[in-house]
């Protein structure tokens, strides 16, 4: 539907109120289009002028801060990064992201998901506490190295991949993608030491086995983590583990500051660090 | 775990066949509990009638004579259709959940290729060597037999 032809859209919204309403129930309303629109646009455009209770999560507006995740026409999605005209010029569908209880209207309760990703121990860990707490220098990583997580370490926590993973549909113990896809993201990373201690916590029915790569949650990332990805890499560094096959790497050393070389007259001192 | 006080909204077996938009692998997935389901059932059967001969000759041909019918054949080459795809299916799920064929990490540059872009062959693949094997079973249940 091109930009021109569309002057109205209607939107159809899932609302839940939890102090009036016993179930969820479909709203519509109908707003003026105008160029550019993205359905978080529209549902600011609602709140404004028809229900100033509508109720949902969003910040950045720019598909950085991962707070606008929800299902637009059947597809889990970030609300700030969909233009209206993307979905077909029909009637836009907006509910809460599903696999998570509702608060209220579009905000899902992720605080299972952060609970599980907080389990993980998503961060470096390492047995040099103090190099980490006061550090001297840059651990030492080459592109190649780096090249191994980089793509993991985009997650914003959106939980659209969670929505969309039809494993965690039925399975609420079952970790979910975005979880394990971080999990994968330190384990890769050269800095880190903490394989054995996160695969305590990989093992059993939380971890990566309940996973059969119906892929879902890569086809609806919107940053391309593909979180499908990283948790069959990190079945098979599982497997290499109980095969005894796994190297396990020491974590990075810090980079040393070079000896040689003399500073050009006009590039001043780096300033003092501040953390 | 923080105690949530939401509406429950888990997708559950919708998750599974509808729930939203989805691609070749989500029904693959699908596909293969299903026919997975479907073999559990039929070994337990199986089980079941076979040990009727534990009860003597005559429970074990009342059993075999019960499971002549046309019914029980087109559900036999039903169980075999599963079968087919499952064992090709697994075998692709094997690779892929090994971490090969599903490509190394890329810089994700938009519009994004994933690892399902990079396993596609192997699916398509596995569904014509299930197709020529159930193609092969056909000819043999129904027309050769
Ligand atoms: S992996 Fe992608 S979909 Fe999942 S939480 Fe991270 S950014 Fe969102
Ligand atoms: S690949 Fe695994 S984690 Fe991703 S949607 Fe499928 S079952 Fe869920
Ligand atoms: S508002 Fe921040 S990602 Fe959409």
């Amino acid at each position: 539907m091109s930009e021109k032809t569309l002057s109205e859209i209607t939107y159809r919204i899932r609302r839940f109120n939890p102090e009036r309403d016993s179930t969820p129930h479909w709203e519509e309303y109908r707003i003026p289009y105008s160029a550019g629109m993205t359905v978080l646009d529209g549902l600011w455009r609602i709140k404004e002028t028809h229900a100033p209770d509508l109720a949902w999560r969003s910040s950045c507006r720019m598909g950085v801060c991962g707070s606008c995740g929800m299902l637009v026409n059947g597809k889990a999605r970030l609300a700030c990064n969909t233009q209206v005209t993307e979905l077909g010029g029909g009637t836009v569908v907006v509910a809460p992201l599903p696999n998570f209880d509702i608060v209220r209207d579009l905000v899902p309760e992720l605080a299972p998901m952060f609970d599980t990703h907080r389990a993980l121990m998503p961060y470096v860990i390492r047995d040099d506490a103090q190099e980490q707490e006061h550090p001297t220098g840059e651990f030492w990583q080459s592109a190649h190295e780096l090249e191994q997580y980089l793509q993991f370490s985009y997650c914003i926590k959106c939980g659209c991949c969670m929505a969309a993973c039809p494993t965690y549909a039925t399975d609420a113990l079952y970790s979910g993608p975005m979880p394990l896809g971080q999990a994968h993201r330190y384990n890769s990373d050269t800095r880190d030491g903490g394989f054995s201690a996160r695969k305590r916590v990989l093992a059993g029915e939380a971890g990566p086995w309940r996973c059969h790569y119906a892929g879902e949650c890569s086809r609806v990332c919107p940053k391309g983590v593909d979180p499908a990805k990283a948790i069959q890499l990190m079945k098979r560094e599982l497997v290499l583990d109980y095969l005894r096959l796994h190297k396990e790497h020491c974590p990075a050393p810090v980079a040393k500051k070079p000896t040689e070389g003399k500073r050009r007259d006009n590039i001043p001192e780096a300033p003092p660090p501040t953390v | 775990m923080i105690e949530s006080k939401g509406h429950p909204n888990r997708l559950g077996l919708w998750g599974w066949f509808g729930g939203g938009r989805w691609g070749v692998e989500r029904y693959l997935y699908t596909l293969h509990r299903l026919t997975g389901l479907g073999l559990l059932t039929y070994f337990l059967l199986h089980i079941l009638v076979t040990s009727s001969r534990a009860l003597g000759q005559a429970s074990w041909e009342w059993a075999m004579g019960t499971v002549s019918g046309p019914l029980f054949k087109f559900g036999e080459y039903l169980v075999f259709v599963a079968f087919a795809f499952h064992a090709i299916n697994g075998i692709r799920l094997g690779i892929n959940e090994l971490g090969f064929g599903v490509g190394p990490p890329i810089e994700p540059v938009y519009p994004y290729r994933t690892s399902l872009d990079f396993q596609r062959p192997l699916v398509v693949g596995v569904l014509l060597l299930a197709a020529i094997i159930v193609v092969m079973g056909t000819l043999n249940f129904w027309v050769l037999d």
